[in-house]
């Protein structure tokens, strides 16, 4: 199925958790991903739900984290 | 001599905030921030990168339980934008304290006061300590203090441009009417331009270019504490009245 994260489309596995997409990305690095923040459909998910979380076909989906700013 | 400046309920030594853009790597960043002796630094929400996911992080050089992080909204034109990117960011950090800032437009950086407003509001009634980029029009200032910011920043001039206190006497008038802490946000170029904010009253100041594009970053964050604490301790200490003619240092009593 398709869904779109941080802007980009994404061909993924139905019942695909946020947790998983999220260790996904991380890819080969393995580091840890404490900082970041999910936005589901404009809808912010919570860290605990992550696990929880299955990834519906269409969804938009953002992970940001923080960055240098002023 | 113990002089802490207090928001939000949580005291802070240290009177300078810094940001965390624009230096040339993440720990550069981190050796100015030192320098600074800032506590707390700003920070802005981004997409991860996903393409890169060994790119260096801020988190690993300029870490969280060194410096309080400061959430901003920069790149936010609208009160709306800026709600939903601070609360992702309490979600990545768990800060409630956060700087709102809605722009008005992309020359002049100017704040958008109506949006700025309305976000304050929302925020506020989410929970957020709200810090606040702000005009320097003292009007508007009174209301995002009535609203229940936490502090109130007016800009000295527009972001990046290192022009320095343009509006001595709006800065002045926003210290006098203000109970929360005020800060200058935006502006400050060189050390002296910081000392002259804390010199007109303002508890602290906000500042990222004129480091991070200081030729030397980490001397310039160094000028820049000194500067603060001398521009605090000049305010504290009572300037001398000015005078038109001269007034003699030595004794006119004895001379031969």
């Amino acid at each position: 199925m398709l869904i779109t994260v941080n802007g980009v489309s994404r061909e993924v596995d139905p019942g695909l958790t946020l947790a998983m997409l999220v260790l996904q990305l991380a890819g080969e690095s393995g580091r840890d991903q404490r900082g970041i923040a999910i936005e589901r459909n404009l809808e912010i998910v919570p860290k605990s739900e992550h696990a929880s979380t299955v990834i519906e076909d269409g969804d938009k989906i953002e992970v940001v984290q923080f960055v240098g700013g002023g | 001599m113990t002089d802490p400046l207090i928001i939000a309920g949580k005291s802070y030594n240290s009177r300078l905030i810094v940001g965390t853009g624009k230096y040339q790597t993440y720990q550069q960043n981190a050796d100015a921030a030192r320098a600074a002796g800032a506590e707390i630094v700003t920070v802005a929400l981004r997409r991860v990168n996903l393409s890169d996911p060994n790119e260096e992080r801020l988190t690993d050089f300029v870490k969280p339980d060194e410096f309080t992080y400061l959430p901003n909204t920069a790149g936010c034109y609208t009160a709306d934008e800026a709600v939903r990117t601070l609360r992702l960011a309490r979600e990545a950090g768990g800060w409630n304290l956060v700087k709102l800032e809605v722009l008005a437009d992309q020359k002049t950086l100017y704040p958008n006061m109506p949006e700025t407003l309305e976000a304050a509001k929302a925020l506020i009634a989410d929970g957020f300590e709200v810090m606040v980029y702000c005009s320097d029009d003292p009007v508007y200032a009174k209301m995002l203090e009535d609203a229940g910011c936490c502090a109130i920043m007016p800009l000295g001039s527009l972001i990046g441009s290192g022009l320095g206190i343009m509006n001595p006497v709006n800065i002045r008038l926003i210290v006098e009417q203000t109970r929360v802490p005020v800060i200058v946000d935006a502006g400050v170029g060189t050390a002296s331009d910081a000392a002259i904010a804390m010199e007109l009253g303002c508890d602290g100041v906000l500042m990222n270019t004129a480091i991070a594009a200081a030729k030397d970053p980490i001397r310039m964050a160094n000028a820049m504490k000194h500067a603060v604490i001398a521009g605090r301790d000049s305010y504290l200490a009572g300037r001398m009245p000015k005078k038109t003619y001269a007034d003699p240092s030595s004794p006119l009593a004895g001379l031969i």
